[in-house]
């Protein structure tokens, strides 16, 4: 067990973590989760020992870590996946911290085949990948066969078969009634693998409750209601008709209604009485990573601004004619491409223009997710062979003209792909 | 604290603690190239010079003033190459310390040995007993075959202070390469810990050695104070200390650096 009692860490005048107390029990994975910068490694560093705390204390198992018996049997760290020297194999780097505790050199060998760097033993950990310093930083904290395991950010740099066998790892070592606390940015991830959380920002707690609890509080469902658009006043009257009814209406930016406490059906009935017509009544759930985000967004250090650009493009030299795109390498789908008869003339004009029936996002998903001219029905995806961009073209900023009508760029990848895939009309 | 947990974890005693972080520090310091790199450059480059010089030295011998030549040390002479050797040696010593630093290993490895003077001062017994090895390699291999070099003017091992002189030469070397080690406890910079180490003995501790107004206090630098333990036969300008005592000053030095680095390292963060 790990116990943090008013942890306090201040770097000058910098305030890393403030006032910090949590318990990380055995027999779970715990989570700690918080935006970049929030303090997560700077409380695991204090509770290796590694950094003193300015105030507070934390222990493992009741002692300080600095004065654990036989610390590295019963802790195991990952911290930082590249902390090795690259001049040194996999192997010796693990035999060197092996020795430190006792731990015969077979248990390196043993640690290395879980880990799967079993065949680049011997290779100089300068050449690995960050996936596999991941996993030689996990196979070091798994040495000592420890009861308290700390992992910093495991899934950094892991392949998707990597993190679904990190977390399988996190929760196996949690099954056989050890003490497991990983940190994470990603909501999403811990909410696959942890049981509890602890949630801090700006270096103070802002939760510490199960998973199962920050579900059931966050993920409220609400259902989708949309109004003809040509008729506003449907809306008020809808609206009207459902508060009366006991439901929360919050009217959303695309002129839709999010409508809490009503089941569908109920929603349905309600309108029928009214004479509303309906274009659209779906249900949702809120994800995991909004409520996350929500939580947090207080407390986020480290915000983007929008790129201005302002006087950084430098002016083509004269005769030079801009690069020519390649299909499907991310320049966005919805251009047509250059004709090999036209030559000098890169850019063709959207097809059709923003709002046709193809708009911009009515082709680029669907070539995205389907095979090659799939969707049929999209004009521009028909008309246009090379119109499929590969998918990291849908995240991908438009590098030279801002698409028209673009949604904002999404905050979780999976929450709005239900509005994206869907042409602008259909909607 | 766990139902899973079978016992109390096993108590060390203090002693097989300290014999696993020598054990840990070997296999850290035998797995990096840095390590043969620096050392055999020491090696060739203290051999060489003094190979070189002494050559020099048989060659000008009948050119030479009579007071130099009465005085002629043939032993100091075939140490000509630890002035440059002992560079590498610092090397050496201050990458043995700081790469721990640059790479981010202190970390992982103060969360396996918690009790940082252990940490520390096993991984500088290990380095310094191997620099002292390689040291005395060094000193007795440049003192032979500097001697074949000078030919009719050499010492024997048996001639009254050299052996002294050789075994001290070893003894230089090594002291040199801790007291780097102990700097660089203290800067954790590799690039801060050679520019402030390198010129200093390269440049500035024979400077100050040989103007007049700052010989006196120049006489207590550490190179200045421990090579006296190299010359077989005493100079002239009577430093206040012998040859043994010269080599304690300097052990003094490298003490107060292993001091320093294991307060800072004990109280600071490790990063």
């Amino acid at each position: 067990m790990i116990e943090a009692v008013g942890l306090t860490k201040r770097y000058g005048d910098k305030t890393a973590v403030y006032n910090l107390s949590f318990q990380v029990r055995p027999g779970a994975v715990t989570g700690f989760l918080g935006p970049n910068g929030s303090g997560k490694s700077t409380t695991m560093r204090m509770i290796l020992g590694l950094d003193n705390p300015t105030s507070g204390q934390v222990t493992i198992g009741g002692h300080p870590y600095r004065r654990l018996p036989n610390a590295p049997r019963q802790v195991g760290a990952l911290l930082d996946a590249k902390a090795v020297h690259g001049g040194r194999s996999a192997r010796n780097h693990l035999l060197s911290l092996a020795q430190l505790s006792g731990i015969p050199a077979r248990r390196v060998d043993e640690v290395l085949g879980v880990v799967g760097l079993q065949d680049v033993a011997k290779k100089r950990s300068k050449g690995f990948s960050l996936g596999m310093g991941q996993r030689l930083g996990i196979a070091a904290a798994l040495l000592g066969d420890p009861q308290v395991l700390l992992f910093d950010e495991p899934v950094n740099g892991l392949d998707p078969e990597g993190i679904l066998w990190v977390r399988n790892l996190m929760k196996a070592l949690a099954a056989e009634g050890r003490t497991v606390f990983v940190s994470s940015h990603l909501m999403s991830e811990m909410a696959l693998t942890a049981d509890h959380l602890i949630v801090i920002g700006r270096g103070q707690l802002l939760a510490d409750m199960s998973v199962r609890d920050f579900i059931s509080a966050n993920s409220a469902d609400f259902a989708r209601v949309r109004t003809p658009d040509t008729e506003p006043q449907l809306r008020e009257k809808l609206g009207a008709a459902l508060t009366e009814a006991g439901g929360h209406v919050l009217p959303e930016q695309d002129g839709a209604l999010r409508v809490t406490g009503l089941p569908l059906p109920r929603i349905s009935d309600l309108a029928h009485e009214a004479g509303v017509r309906l274009w659209e009544l779906s249900p949702h759930q809120a994800s995991l990573e909004e409520a996350y985000m929500r939580m947090t967004q207080g407390a986020v250090d480290y915000r983007s601004t929008t790129d201005q650009k302002a006087g950084l493009q430098q002016p083509l030299p004269p005769g030079a004619e801009p690069p020519m795109p390649v299909p499907g390498q991310g320049q966005p789908g919805w251009y047509a491409p250059p004709s090999p008869q036209q030559g000098g003339q890169p850019f063709v004009m959207p097809a059709g223009g923003p709002g046709a029936p193809a708009g911009p996002y009515g082709g680029a998903p669907a070539g995205a997710y389907g095979a090659p001219g799939a969707p049929a029905g999209h004009g521009a995806a028909v008309a246009n062979p090379y119109a499929q961009p590969a998918p990291q073209a849908v995240q991908a900023p438009a590098p030279a003209t801002p698409a028209p009508a673009a949604p904002a760029a999404p905050p979780a990848p999976a929450a709005p792909a239900a509005d994206t895939t869907q042409p602008e009309d259909a909607r | 604290m766990t139902s899973v947990r079978t016992g109390r974890p096993r108590q060390t005693s203090p002693t097989a603690g300290v014999a696993q972080v020598l054990r840990s520090e070997w296999t850290k310091i035998r797995s990096v190239s840095s390590t043969g790199w620096t050392l055999s450059v020491a090696v060739v480059v203290t051999i060489g010079i003094g190979m070189l010089i002494s050559a020099l030295t048989r060659n000008e011998y009948d050119t030479m003033p009579v007071r130099e030549r009465l005085t002629l040390d043939p032993t100091f002479v075939s140490f000509a190459g630890m002035t440059l050797g002992q560079l590498a040696m610092i090397v050496f010593g201050v990458l043995v310390v700081t790469n721990e630093y640059s790479t981010g290993m202190i970390r992982v490895s103060l969360a396996a040995v918690p009790r940082r003077g252990a940490f520390l001062f096993g991984k500088i017994a290990v380095a310094g007993a191997l620099a002292l090895v390689v040291g005395m390699i060094t000193s007795f291999a440049t003192f032979f075959l500097g001697q074949a070099m000078l030919g009719p003017y050499r010492a024997g091992l048996g001639d009254p202070g050299v052996l002294r002189a050789v075994v001290g030469g070893g003894l230089y070397l090594t002291l040199i390469a801790v007291f780097s080690m102990g700097v660089a406890a203290m800067l954790r910079s590799p690039l801060l810990s050679l520019g402030i180490l390198m010129p200093f003995f390269f440049l500035i501790s024979n400077i100050l050695a040989a103007v007049d107004s700052t010989k006196k206090a120049g006489r207590f630098l550490p190179d200045q104070a421990g090579s006296r333990i190299m010359q077989a036969v005493p100079r002239a300008d009577e430093a206040p200390y012998g040859p043994w005592g010269g080599l304690g000053i300097m052990a003094l030095w490298v003490i107060a650096a292993l001091a320093g680095g294991y307060a800072l390292l004990r109280r600071r963060d490790a990063q």
